[in-house]
């Protein structure tokens, strides 16, 4: 536990694998960046492994002003306790006000194991982070600019937003996707810091046997954000207007089984009675005519947008936004519209 | 190597394991039968009915496998309110040995931290070679309370366990799903696992187990009982029952039936770390998904009639 403080750096945990950066940690740069503002103080991301120096620069132009870099030869592999130790030791080093991880399976195994010794407070999953004030009714007695850390709960059936003002840092992992990665800034420098650190073989009490990575496959289950296309939107070149709207969204992309038979995506993005169930905050229909088959797969989404040029497309018996017109016209229009307001 | 080294390497030596499992009754957040919220702004809990946490069964199910190749106990605890002892009642009908139930109001607001500081309290009262524990319960899906109980004892985690792949010599080899693949890890034990769902099929309570142990009760379920039976019960007639419900228990005891209730006294942690003042996360606010689908928009194709339900849509917390 460290001492609460206003003038502690915001921390990002920029978890990497093999010399390769998560999409993550950098998510969370630009969303770290945001709040590094308004509190008007530094964004460091926390680096550590091996021969990982070249790293620094990536973390850079994703928005991190300063990179606490700790290598370490056994660092090379993420385990729990080698990296809970390092991240500890920093956090009692420099105070940091705010740490954030990504809700991966490693940064869901590390970020409790640190709380615990650090006896701090960690939520898990967050969808949103802002800076707010927090007024105790009993006493009046206001808290300015803590983290607001906003995240679903009782299976999505409630939004929660959890503070903590009296123990410090304020931590939370963030779940995969959800805030949007802008493109990267070449030109933008940070300050490395070198941390020597001391990591003892009695840190590392796993052997890691064998580990057997497949390729990445979209994870519709997983995805709170799901824009799918169907047989209207006409073309696989033109299925390019789906992923980018489902990319402006941090979402993922899917479609009919129209759509995949048609071969404007694969069967993996599949929704419906042969593909995937899904049950996302949001999903939108592209092109969709809504057959029941598809709508057994989707129909428990939160909240329905669904585009079509057809009025009687069934697919708007279950959509809670109707727009009724081009996609080829209304999904620009969509895409302009989020990042003007993101 | 002499006779013997090679006597005990040709064997294999099976030695039994004390398994301790964490598990939790959660509200049933799939089975939505009413409004999740109440109108002061609490969670509505009537609306959801109480379960035994998925993945703490596949926690129970591996530790069940474990006793039954290897030898051993089998010890559940849970946390929670006098009712939680359904699911220890349930564990033992599935095979469980022993079952133990925190209950103390001075847990009541209790979140990860002061959770996994009092079930470290419990659990180091027992001796295990292996703490076992869903990977999460499905109210909070935090994930949480494995790692930092793991932490707070001073043992090594292996999360994410989809397969239990070898135990021997006093250390385990487990295969971890790490999101994008998998990765088999050995550690010595003492251990702590956190089990997901894929990793087995929880078996169904036994039939002659169940006939015993229905009724298996907790202390504060007899004296509750015996409150119900006596309603109108006053000064003198309340010592009695509470000397009933005594012998009670002891009866309950002498057949195996007695569920253990530990109550903070009885753990003696430091107060400074349980309950709310012991949780450093406190909640600001909560709001209402609106479940139902409301009557739906029609939204003009234009510039304007989309930003505003982006505008909407990102208000309510859909996205961003």
């Amino acid at each position: 536990m460290i001492d609460v403080n206003t003038n502690g750096e915001v921390w990002v945990f920029a978890e990497q694998h093999g010399g390769n950066l998560e999409d993550t940690g950098l998510e969370l740069l630009s969303k770290g960046a945001e709040l590094a503002d308004k509190l008007g103080v530094k964004l460091a991301a926390l680096l550590l492994g091996d021969n990982c120096t070249t790293l620094a620069d990536k973390l850079a132009h994703h928005g991190a002003d300063k990179v606490y870099l700790a290598q370490h030869q056994l660092l090379e592999n993420y385990q729990t306790n080698s990296y809970a130790k390092v991240i500890y030791d920093l956090i009692h080093k420099y105070e940091p006000q705010i740490v954030l991880y990504g809700a991966t399976p490693c940064g869901r195994d590390l970020a409790p194991r640190i709380a615990s010794a650090a006896k701090a407070g960690l939520t898990a999953d967050c969808t949103d982070l802002q800076i707010g004030d927090h007024k105790i009714s009993k006493t009046d007695k206001v808290y300015k600019n803590l983290l607001f850390q906003i995240r679903p709960a009782f299976g999505g059936n409630i939004i929660a937003t959890i503070i903590n003002y009296d123990r410090w840092p304020q931590m939370a992992t963030v779940r995969e996707g959800v805030m949007p990665m802008p493109e990267p800034d070449t030109k933008r420098k940070a300050e490395v810091v070198t941390e020597s650190v001391e990591v003892a073989p009695d840190d590392l009490p796993l052997e890691i046997l064998d580990e057997h990575i497949q390729e990445k496959k979209v994870n519709l289950k997983a995805s709170r954000i799901i824009v799918a296309g169907g047989a209207g939107v006409g073309s696989k070149a033109n299925f390019k207007l789906i992923w980018d709207l489902a990319h402006s969204l941090g979402g993922a992309p899917a479609g009919t089984r129209a759509a995949v038979d048609l071969g404007f995506i694969d069967h993996d993005h599949q929704v419906g009675q042969t593909g995937t169930t899904v049950r996302p905050s949001l999903y939108i229909a592209v092109g969709i005519s809504g057959a029941i088959q598809h709508q057994a797969g989707m129909s428990e989404s939160k909240k329905i947008v669904a585009v079509n040029n057809d009025p009687e497309a069934p697919i708007f018996n279950i959509a809670h936004y109707k727009i009724v017109g081009d996609l080829n016209d209304v999904v620009p229009k969509m895409i302009k519209a989020i990042r003007e307001k993101a | 190597m002499t006779e013997i080294e090679e006597y005990v390497d040709s064997q294999e030596f099976i030695v039994p394991y004390n398994c301790v499992v964490l598990i939790k009754q959660v509200p049933d957040t799939k089975r939505l039968t009413g409004r999740a919220m109440n109108d002061d702004g609490t969670v509505n809990r009537g609306a959801l009915p109480a379960i035994f946490n998925p993945e703490d069964l596949n926690a129970l199910e591996l530790a069940l496998q474990i006793k039954e190749y290897f030898g051993g106990t089998v010890t559940v605890i849970t946390m929670g309110p006098p009712a939680a002892s359904e699911v220890l009642r349930d564990s033992l009908y599935r095979g469980a040995d022993d079952a133990i139930l925190i209950s103390d109001r001075r847990c009541a607001a209790s979140d990860t931290l002061a959770t996994s500081y009092i079930l470290s309290c419990a659990v180091k009262k027992l001796d295990y070679d292996i703490v076992l524990c869903g990977r999460q319960a499905i109210d909070g899906d935090t994930a949480q309370v494995g790692p930092q109980l793991a932490e707070k004892l001073g043992i090594t985690q292996i999360t994410y366990v989809q397969e239990l792949i070898e135990l021997k010599d006093k250390t385990v080899i487990a295969r971890r799903n790490i999101g994008n693949g998998w990765q088999q890890v050995k550690a010595k034990l003492p251990i702590l696992l956190t089990v997901i769902g894929e990793a087995n099929e929880p078996r169904a309570a036994a039939a002659k187990r169940l006939m015993k142990y229905k009724k298996a009760r907790t202390q504060l379920e007899v004296a509750a009982a015996l409150a119900d039976e006596n309603p109108q019960a006053t000064g003198t007639e309340v010592k009695k029952l509470a000397a009933l419900a005594d012998n009670r228990c002891k009866e309950l005891e002498k057949k195996g039936l007695l569920i253990k209730l530990w109550d903070l006294d009885f753990l003696g942690p430091d107060f400074n770390w349980c309950g709310r003042d012991g949780s450093p996360t406190k909640v600001h606010r909560i709001q209402s998904v609106v479940l139902e689908a409301k009557e739906s928009k029609e939204v003009e194709p234009t510039p304007d009639g989309i930003a505003a339900m982006v505008h909407e849509l990102i208000e309510e917390h859909t996205i961003g």
